[in-house]
Parts: structure tokens; sequence; C-alpha cells
């Protein structure tokens, strides 16, 4: 039976019909068209799906649209501010070649954002773990955790305008 | 997944009259175990019943010298509250050590323990700090709520409002966690009170389990090294490609010496 499911996403208000077996990401990827947000496994292992709603970063293939009825939705499409310029921790990954293929890229950036959020000059260690949720198969996360190190101070310092969410 | 029809009540009263109004409902909390298993079409309720939006099932207090923790309170939220960390800091720490970051932020402490995973972290500290498991019905002592793996003492289309953590004079919780999935291979978690010693197993059994030597152990003498003598059958405990029977029994024993040091 079809539901029809209300949220602001990246600062805007969308509603849909949709079936109410609907995975928050394919909401996101099919109905709405904003394909940075990555299927990886599609069990909740990987993270290239996260996503922050209301401000907390979550896996997307785990939630059903349904769910984030009524909340406000962060993509990685949200990050950037209205001119194109990268919120710090995209630029930091960008800097510290925090990437290869880029897959997992979105969803190691909303992760970092959700960690850095909650602790603003986190240690190496605290990356790490931070960043237990999002797998990457390329670079061995060496150039990830400098990028995300490195994104931190940026957000600390303000130095480009944060997302607002 | 098979397609279901899903609900979203306000409150527990609501809640409770569309499980009985359904032929196979099923209640969500969070969602990271259902979801999934959703996902692999391993389950087919015929509807959903999202508990996020009930108020009453919400929250973290202080209630007669303990805590109590609404059913539908998120793991990243215990791991965080001050008030969790103040009171019973081992709780905390245990939320903290859940799954990753993500699964914290949406799995719940009702979801967790209803679901009654052997592997779970909650069922030991819910047994170890003597809960309290509070329904729309009735209480049930935390003794007595987890009955076999994946099996829980609620009746049918009964629903967990909050558990009741007693304060410990000590305590602390050791894993030894997968490293991919971060569930328990094993965890122990070691409550003091007074003169009773509480060492709950989960991880190692089909369901979580008191070591009653580890106890007697500790009771006489609260030190790492009371435990030397004292041990876990390999007997009925879980074996699988992650560990042995006899790997988990010895791991009950590391991780029981790990808390004991823990509680300082």
């Amino acid at each position: 039976m079809p539901c029809t499911v209300s949220m602001t996403v990246n600062g805007k208000a969308v509603s849909r019909e949709v079936e109410e077996r609907t995975l928050l990401v394919t909401f996101l990827r099919d109905q709405l068209g904003l394909t940075g947000t990555h299927v990886g496994c599609d069990t909740s292992q990987c993270g290239a799906c996260v996503v922050h709603v209301d401000g907390r970063s979550v896996k997307s293939c785990t939630m059903l649209a349904a769910q984030a009825d009524g909340a406000a939705v962060t993509t990685i499409e949200g990050l950037a501010a209205a001119d194109g310029t990268l919120h710090p921790m995209q630029a930091a990954f960008r800097e510290h070649h925090g990437l290869q293929c880029g897959f997992c890229t979105p969803g190691m950036v909303m992760s970092a954002v959700d960690l850095v959020t909650t602790n603003p000059s986190p240690s190496e260690h605290e990356v790490r773990e931070g960043l237990e949720g999002n797998i990457c198969r390329c670079t061995g996360y060496h150039n990830i955790v400098k990028a995300v190190m490195a994104g931190a101070e940026a957000m600390q310092g303000g130095t480009m305008k944060a997302a607002a969410e | 997944m098979y397609a279901f029809t899903y609900h979203r009540p306000k409150s527990v009263a609501d809640a409770v009259a569309l499980l009985g109004q359904f032929e196979d409902p099923k209640l969500l909390g969070g969602g990271q175990t259902l979801l999934p298993t959703l996902k692999q079409r391993l389950a087919r309720p015929s509807d959903l019943i999202d508990l996020g939006q009930i108020p009453e099932l919400q929250g973290i207090r202080e209630e007669a010298g303990g805590l109590t923790v609404g059913a539908f309170t998120r793991h990243a939220e215990v791991a965080h509250s001050e008030t969790v960390r103040r009171v019973i800091p081992a709780l905390a720490s245990l939320a903290e050590g859940i799954g990753d970051r993500q699964v914290r932020n949406m799995g719940t402490l009702g979801g967790s323990i209803c679901n009654a995973d052997p592997s779970a972290d909650y069922p030991a500290a819910i047994v170890a700090l003597k809960a309290t498991v509070r329904t729309d019905r009735r209480e049930i002592a935390g003794d007595d709520f987890f009955t076999g793996m994946f099996e829980t003492a609620l009746e049918p289309g009964e629903i967990v409002t909050a558990v009741h953590f007693q304060k410990p004079d000590k305590a602390a919780y050791a894993k030894f966690r997968n490293p991919a999935s971060r569930y328990a291979i094993v965890g122990v978690f070691v409550a003091v009170f007074g003169s009773e010693v509480r060492v709950a197993v989960t991880g190692a059994g089909p369901s979580v389990f008191r070591a009653d030597d580890m106890e007697a152990a500790l009771a006489q003498d609260f030190r790492a090294d009371a435990l030397n003598g004292a041990s876990v059958s390999a007997a009925g405990l879980n074996a699988d490609i992650h560990a042995s029977a006899d790997y988990r029994a010895h791991l009950v024993r590391v991780m029981a010496r790990r808390a004991v040091e823990a509680c300082g």
C-alpha cells in the first residue's frame, strides 16, 4: 500500500508517495535523484549510504523512508555551500587524498562530519573508532584518517561555511 | 523486503491496540536487526508498528537510586547521557561498545532485549544489574526475562516500556568482540552490590547466564586472581566459525578477570 512521506532534505521540503517498504536510501536515490548517497553492501555494514537524520549519522539502507517522515535529512549533496564551496571536510578529503575510487567517500564524509560535531578535536584513535561503520576497500584508511583530522581542524577554525543542519 | 502495512502510533495504548488487530504484526524499534531480517526475506510480517513516536517510551531518569531507561532510548543516548555516566558508568560504556556509531544512533534498548540475540550486550547488564523490565501490563525480573536463544518471557502482544537498573557499588563490562560485527563473542558484566557479586555472561551460551562459581569466588575475595580456580563448563556453550565452545569457556574467565580489574 502506498503512503505519503514528507521530510526536509538538504533544507528543502519534499513529499512523495512511496511503497511503505521503501528504504530511505531508495527514496533519496530513486525518488529524489540524490545519487551521491551510495548503496554498497546493502547489509548495514559498509557505511556508503550514511546520511544525517535530524543531525545524527545513520545508515540509510537500514531505515525506512517512513521512519524519516517529518525529519530533517542531510545528504552529501547538502554539505557544500550554495555557491559550490566545499564543506571543510570535503575539502580536506580532496587535499589529503582521502579517497581512491571514491565509492565510500560520501559515507565517510557524512560520518566524519557527525563525529566532529560531537567531538570537535578527535584523536587519531577516536577518528578510527568513529569510522568503524565505514568500510573502504582501496586506501587502507591512512589518508582518510588524515583527512578527517584536518577536516576537524578546519571545521573548528570555521574557515569555510559549515552546512546548515 | 515483502510488502507490509506501516503504522506509527503515538501512545503505548494505541500500539497495544494495533498489535491486537492484525494477523502477524511486528514492533519496530530502531530496526537495526529487524530491517536487515526483512531485507533478506527471513520474516514476513503483515504490519510493522513503529514505536519511534511514542514519548512515554523515551528518556533516561534516576529512580530509587538507580536508573530507568525508556525502551525506545537509543544506544547513543545511553552512551552519552551524563546521568548514566554518573550513576552507572559501566552501562554507558557497554552502550558505547554496541555495533558502530550509526547502529548506536538508531538501535534501542527495548529492541535489543526483545530480540534477545545470544551475543547482544544489553542482556548481560539486565541480569548483572538486577534490572526490572517493565511492560504495558507488568514487571518482569531481569533474571527471568531471557528464556532462551531469541526467546523472552514476553507474551504475544506485550510491549516493553522501560527498564529499571539498580545502582551497583561498582561494576564493569568486558567483551571480546567480533571484529566485523562488534557483537560479543563473549561479554561479561560484573556488578557488586554489598556482599553480593553478580557475574552475567552473554555471547557464550544460547542466552545470558550467571557464572555461579565465579560469583562465589569473587564474593569471598574480589580480585581477578580469585577467578583462577573458577571456570564455566564448555558443555552447551555456543560454537561457530568465530569461536569453539572451549575457547568461549576460556574467554569467559579472561573477560571476567578484565571486568573485575576494571571495577578497580
